[in-house]
């Protein structure tokens, strides 16, 4: 431990000769996450194939050159059903999300900006949600109104605007004291057109970044409801649905009904977390990058 | 330092903190009741059945009243609530016993679980942390780094089933799930520890990014800093360095964030006590969700919401003990 070479010392600081590495992790994120969009997006119109088209003869069929990602218990084709799953996962994770942003958006800007006991009585509530664990909530809330896709988007979205909420408030605190919002309102400039022009277009980056990073937590919540059999109805498969139903299958050895839905979850999860990392950078220049998700 | 402790100055912080709890824990149970009550849940059929299908409506009239169906859900709450702090939990349905003996048969198991898994990752994640800070850029940092990322994005429930393909079917070393094997009779202590390492290992895992994240960015800001520098120009050797000032100044932050932690670590044995089949209370938790077992479910939600006050009284009781800039009187 004592030689170390004189090129490298150990207390060089971080991140400094790691650009092109950061670069190449930011391509590949952005080039994954549009071929997942595209393929979500093309792969139904255009690929004529039934996801469903059950085919006994060839059933748990490991991976092979005809079925990439072989076949589950009654012969569908697992790649084609990844891709659909995917679809569900994404859409429901972007539904939940925007609408857990507008929520917290809404919420955490009235707070910042009317202060006082309106904001006391705003963030007590934002104590009280975060005080039960999300998943038990969401939980609760999917036992009691399912089955069906829109319970599991409330409580998705129910779950995960406190975030957004506490984000935005602190950012319109800190925009309240600055000099330019002083100058509008000795300017005669009325509270909504002061919330309008100025509040809501510096604070509207901060909640898109929580949006873009709030996908991939609303697609892992989903699929987590999915797989304890609470989520979404089986006929629309999401990939925690899948995860689920390749239990039996798992059991007698096979993985790859298991293994594939779940790298389906991981790798849009870290390629959205890459992007948005980039951009977290560029909007907040001086805060160095944080963990990411 | 045992007789430097703040001790009146901690009380009275765990004083205020249950003053705030109570009145969240109360709102908390109502809004259970809320929701239950604008769902299209219906107790009496829960309640009976498949038999209410074949009763007629008179029977099933008299078991609304019975049942206090018709009542304004808010003294249905407060009717819960008076009978709760007498002791009184209800009834569940789906486990055939009384709530408060199903929670202290279960809670046990889950405390189990959840504190072996939790010392676990909070002591690899430490040491891995270290490990990769100790190099910044390193092979052994990015392959720490880009690790830990994966985990963290990876769906615990298929981290667990994979776990069970690989040590339970392929190579067979170690018990797919439960507490016990079937065949035995008794609940030894070797039985449950082979039956433990499984879902401890995984919800370890799970919770192990998150430290290993932590203390590689807290360990690596305290490299960069005067008293390490300081400490090798003094000749000190990198043992002493690496764990004697920048672990120690770097730890001290994620230590005192480990209470926060809780509403993770539910979530985390949420999913794999149902998957390993593991007897606790969070495996109760989904089964008396999939039954619609209200009783069991308020009474459990109440307690998740509890434990994760708890953390975060913890979390500011470490947070207020190991830095001397705060004062307790101020949290």
């Amino acid at each position: 431990m004592t030689c170390e070479s004189p090129s490298r010392p150990t207390w060089r600081s971080y991140g400094t000769d790691r650009r092109s590495t950061r670069t190449v992790r930011v391509r590949l994120s952005a080039v994954l996450v549009t071929a997942a969009v595209l393929a979500v997006l093309l792969v139904p119109p255009l690929v004529r194939l039934d996801q469903q088209a059950v085919d006994l003869g060839a059933r748990l069929l490991p991976p092979n050159w005809s079925h990439p990602f072989g076949t589950d218990d009654l012969g569908r084709d697992l790649l084609l059903r990844c891709v659909y799953g995917l679809r569900v996962s994404l859409l429901v994770g972007v539904v939940a999300a925007f609408t857990a942003t507008v929520i917290g958006t809404v919420v955490g800007a009235t707070a910042g900006a009317l202060g006082g006991w309106v904001d006391r009585g705003v963030m007590r509530v934002v104590d009280t949600f975060s005080s039960v664990p999300h998943l038990l909530l969401g939980i609760f809330i999917v036992a009691l109104f399912r089955p069906g896709v829109w319970p599991v988007v409330v409580s998705v979205a129910l779950t995960h605007w406190l975030s957004t909420a506490r984000i935005v408030r602190a950012e319109v605190l800190s925009l309240r004291s600055r000099p330019y919002i002083d100058a509008a309102v000795s300017g005669g400039a009325s509270r909504w057109r002061v919330a309008v022009r100025h509040l809501l277009p510096a604070v509207l980056p901060q909640a898109a970044l929580a949006a873009v990073l709030m996908v991939p937590h609303a697609m892992w919540h989903e699929s987590a409801l999915s797989f304890l059999g609470l989520g979404l109805p089986t006929h629309t498969a999401s990939l925690g649905t899948l995860i689920q139903g390749a239990r039996g299958s798992l059991l007698a050895g096979q993985w790859w009904p298991t293994l594939f839905p779940g790298l389906f979850v991981i790798v849009p999860t870290l390629a959205i977390a890459g992007l948005a990392g980039a951009w977290r950078e560029r909007i907040n220049p001086r805060r160095r990058s944080e963990l990411m998700l | 330092m045992t007789s430097s402790l703040p001790w009146g100055a901690m009380a009275r912080l765990v004083g205020r903190r249950l003053l705030f709890a109570a009145p969240i824990l109360l709102v908390v149970t109502f809004g259970v009741f809320a929701i239950a009550a604008a769902s299209p849940f219906d107790p009496v059929k829960a309640y009976a059945g498949t038999a209410a299908l074949g009763a007629d409506a008179g029977t099933l009239e008299r078991l609304r009243e019975n049942l206090g169906v018709d009542e304004p859900f808010a003294s249905r709450w407060w009717n819960w609530l008076t009978s709760a702090l007498s002791g009184d939990l209800g009834q569940s349905a789906v486990m055939r016993q009384p709530v408060a003996q199903v929670i202290a048969e279960r809670l046990v198991w889950s405390t189990l679980l959840c504190a072996v898994a939790f010392a676990v990752a909070v002591l690899a994640g430490t040491a891995l942390g270290v490990l990769a800070a100790r190099r910044p850029g390193s092979a052994l940092d990015r392959v720490v780094t880009s690790l830990a990322y994966a985990l963290e994005a990876a769906p615990v429930f298929w981290l667990a089933l994979l776990a069970i393909w690989f040590f339970a079917l392929q190579w067979g070393v170690l018990p797919a799930g439960g507490l016990t094997d079937t065949a035995s009779e008794q609940v030894t202590p070797g039985q449950v520890a082979t039956h433990l390492v499984l879902p401890a290992g995984v919800l370890a895992v799970s919770q192990l990014p998150w430290f290993t994240l932590y203390v590689r960015q807290g360990v690596g800001d305290a490299l960069a800093e005067d008293p390490v520098r300081g400490a090798r120009a003094r000749g000190l050797s990198e043992r002493t360095v690496l764990l004697g000032h920048a672990l120690r100044s770097g730890l001290l932050p994620v230590l005192t964030l480990i209470g926060s932690r809780v509403p993770e670590l539910i979530t985390g044995a949420l999913l794999v006590e149902s998957v390993f089949g593991w007897p606790g209370i969070a495996a109760a938790t989904v089964e008396a969700a999939t039954a619609v077992d209200f009783p069991l479910l308020a009474a459990l939600t109440t307690l998740a919401t509890a434990a994760v006050l708890l953390g975060n009284l913890l979390a500011d009781l470490l947070y207020g003990l190991f830095d001397p800039r705060v004062k307790f009187s101020d949290m």
